[in-house]
């Protein structure tokens, strides 16, 4: 079910201003793709662009293609929400629905979309995919109590098995784990090496030592100046951007000595 | 060593700095003085002084001295606070006192009444005079009750509510989650606030006037009455749920339209649900603020003295409606007493009403509010 996504020439603007210039990469399938960078940059931005959650800003639009299994996501005939069923998100903050159990929570995508659902097989995605976030240990005696009443971490991981319920072929993560504290941070890394089994994972971090130890490939994307677009500087496997950069910038970056 | 010097120095150490005491001593001088104000009011009024003016002076005598007195005992900061307390004292008990009194006098004149069982359950259909005169004069029991206005009240303001909330929430809905910059969306906030300080009897006339272009002048009826009570509804619905709709977390919205949901079903299942409690408060305040209308109802409903359960069918008759037109016209002018008690009566029922509702609007936002915990 993982696919691959090619990004060609990709341009992206908020109304008059050019957020994004000339992004051209390719992310592999039952992979980990991480995208660093400062502040600013755009690498959020181009992670949105792969599920078209950056249209929901007004004013925002792209020129160039992204291409997922050979199929442009920004054709015409392409509907958004056809788009973000296959491509799932995780945020930075976590957001469980308040108003929803756990078990509601992780069937929202589902249930949401209004699709027949018996009960046996509702039972069995709720305990596969908080299995496959590994959260079903925690909470699978509780899953009636409310989604908000868990612990950040384990709210994160509850998010991620919403995302995974609605089994998509992309997964994105926009800094999953910049609001948890190490021991989250750690379940969710391990969690991330898990899911690259199955799913293709695209993840933001401002943390380069959770990039280095969780990706597989990494993309560098850097600004010259602010106000300027930011562009993608370098993407290779991890190892080579992390040990033997070809570009001074992504050096500079990684070592420390700017950002 | 300097810096243990530095560090061991107390402020007041210091050359040419002063500190004011923080705390104050005691409350006793405080409490005498009130109770000595109380004291002077008293005696000022039995000395043939003017109530109001007693109270001020004493009260303005009160502030005076507590400011002088903790000035003189404690300094000028402590004086500032206990000066402060004795202020805001003093406008609590303004504030207080017209409501206390209102609820009082309301329910000491009306609230015998409007717990009978008979006046509750009959109309003024067929009462007259005579029947007053003889409650005055032999003892007879009150007669005529305030039932065809109970049920014109629950029926307008019903129906009021019904064009209202929808009208109100969809408004709220478009201007905070598909316009809210814009032209449009400017004039439409603008329009509303318009809109809120229309007053009461302009939309009664408005609703006259559209049934007299609809129907033929002078047409009065319940329906009428809903839409001149909607008019003064709808810009406070769309205000409260315009703000309950806003606080709704942006994340929630973006973790259901990245689920693949359809923006449409993430208003509908999401951000309405997270947003319940506050919405349902705010309806429930707006039906509170317009159940006690007057005039526009006088003008777009009309009175009628018998039940009428038919919106569509000619005048009905409402609590508020029902107290001013016995208060102005009684049955029997000669012998008022009676009609005052049925019109003191319907003023207790229509704040019990509005008490009610306010009640009924924190439980529901209880009850609908995001459980977070067990």
């Amino acid at each position: 079910m993982a696919k691959r996504i090619d990004v060609k020439d990709l341009n992206i603007y908020y109304g008059d201003f050019h957020a994004v210039k000339d992004v051209t990469m390719t992310i592999e399938p039952r992979s980990v793709t991480a995208f660093i960078g400062p502040s600013g940059c755009g690498k959020s931005t181009v992670l949105r662009t792969l599920n078209r959650m950056h249209e929901i800003i007004p004013g925002a639009y792209v020129k160039g293609t992204v291409e997922m299994g050979g199929k442009d996501l920004y054709s015409k005939d392409t509907d958004p929400v056809d788009v973000r069923r296959r491509v799932g998100m995780v945020f930075q903050r976590p957001n469980p629905f308040p108003t929803m159990s756990i078990r509601e929570n992780v069937l929202a995508g589902l249930r949401l979309n209004s699709k027949r659902l018996s009960k046996s097989a509702a039972d069995e995605l709720v305990e596969s995919s908080l299995r496959g976030a590994n959260l079903w240990q925690e909470v699978k005696d509780r899953l009636d109590r409310p989604g908000s009443g868990l612990s950040g971490g384990q709210q994160q991981r509850l998010c991620i098995a919403r995302a995974i319920a609605v089994q998509p072929e992309v997964i994105l993560m926009d800094e999953p784990c910049s609001a948890l504290d190490p021991i989250s941070t750690l379940a969710i890394e391990d969690l991330i090496n898990e899911l690259k089994e199955e799913y293709t994972v695209v993840i933001v971090t401002h943390n380069m030592q959770q990039a280095a130890r969780v990706s597989d490939r990494t993309a560098f994307f850097n600004l010259e100046a602010t106000g300027l677009p930011g562009e993608l500087v370098e993407m290779n496997d991890t190892r080579i951007i992390f040990s033997n950069p070809h570009k001074t910038a992504t050096e500079d970056y990684i070592s420390g000595r700017f950002g | 060593m300097s810096t243990q010097a530095l560090r061991r120095r107390r402020l007041d150490d210091i050359e040419g700095v002063e500190l004011n005491p923080v705390r104050a001593s005691s409350n006793r001088a405080f409490q005498v003085l009130a109770a000595l104000a109380v004291i002077a009011a008293a005696v000022l009024r039995l000395a043939g002084v003017n109530l109001a003016l007693a109270a001020v002076g004493s009260y303005l005598a009160f502030v005076v001295l507590v400011h002088l007195v903790y000035r003189v005992r404690n300094g000028g900061r402590v004086a500032a606070d206990k000066t402060a307390k004795a202020v805001l004292y003093g406008t609590f008990i303004v504030a207080i006192v017209p409501l206390v009194s209102l609820l009082g006098t309301v329910i000491a004149s009306g609230g015998a009444t409007a717990v009978n069982p008979d006046y509750l359950l009959t109309s003024m259909r067929g009462v007259t005079g005579v029947h007053d005169r003889a409650t005055v004069e032999e003892g007879a029991p009150l007669i005529g009750g305030a039932y065809h206005a109970i049920i014109g009240t629950l029926i307008i303001t019903g129906l009021a509510a019904l064009i209202s909330v929808p009208i109100g929430l969809f408004t709220a809905v478009f201007l905070v989650e598909y316009r809210s910059k814009g032209r449009l969306a400017t004039a439409i906030r603008f329009l509303v606030d318009v809109m809120t300080g229309i007053p009461s009897i302009v939309a009664g006339l408005f609703a006259f006037a559209l049934w007299a272009v609809l129907f033929g002048v002078g047409t009065k009826n319940g329906f009428s009455g809903a839409v001149a009570l909607s008019v003064l509804m709808i810009p406070t619905v769309v205000r409260s749920a315009e703000e309950m709709l806003r606080i709704v977390p942006n994340e929630l919205r973006e973790a259901a339209l990245a689920l693949g949901v359809p923006k449409w079903r993430t208003i509908v299942r999401v951000v309405l649900p997270t947003a319940a409690s506050g919405l349902a408060a705010g309806v429930t305040l707006a039906i509170a603020r317009v159940v006690g209308e007057t005039a526009p109802l006088l003008v777009a409903v009309g009175v009628t003295q018998g039940i009428n359960v038919n919106p569509g069918d000619g005048p009905m008759n409402t609590l508020a409606v029902y107290a001013y037109n016995l208060f102005k016209y009684p049955r029997n002018p000669g012998y008022p007493d009676p009609s005052l008690d049925r019109a003191w009566a319907a003023a207790f029922l229509l704040i019990l009403v509005v008490v009610l509702l306010n009640l009924s609007a924190r439980l529901i936002a209880r009850f609908f509010a995001p459980k977070t915990t067990g």
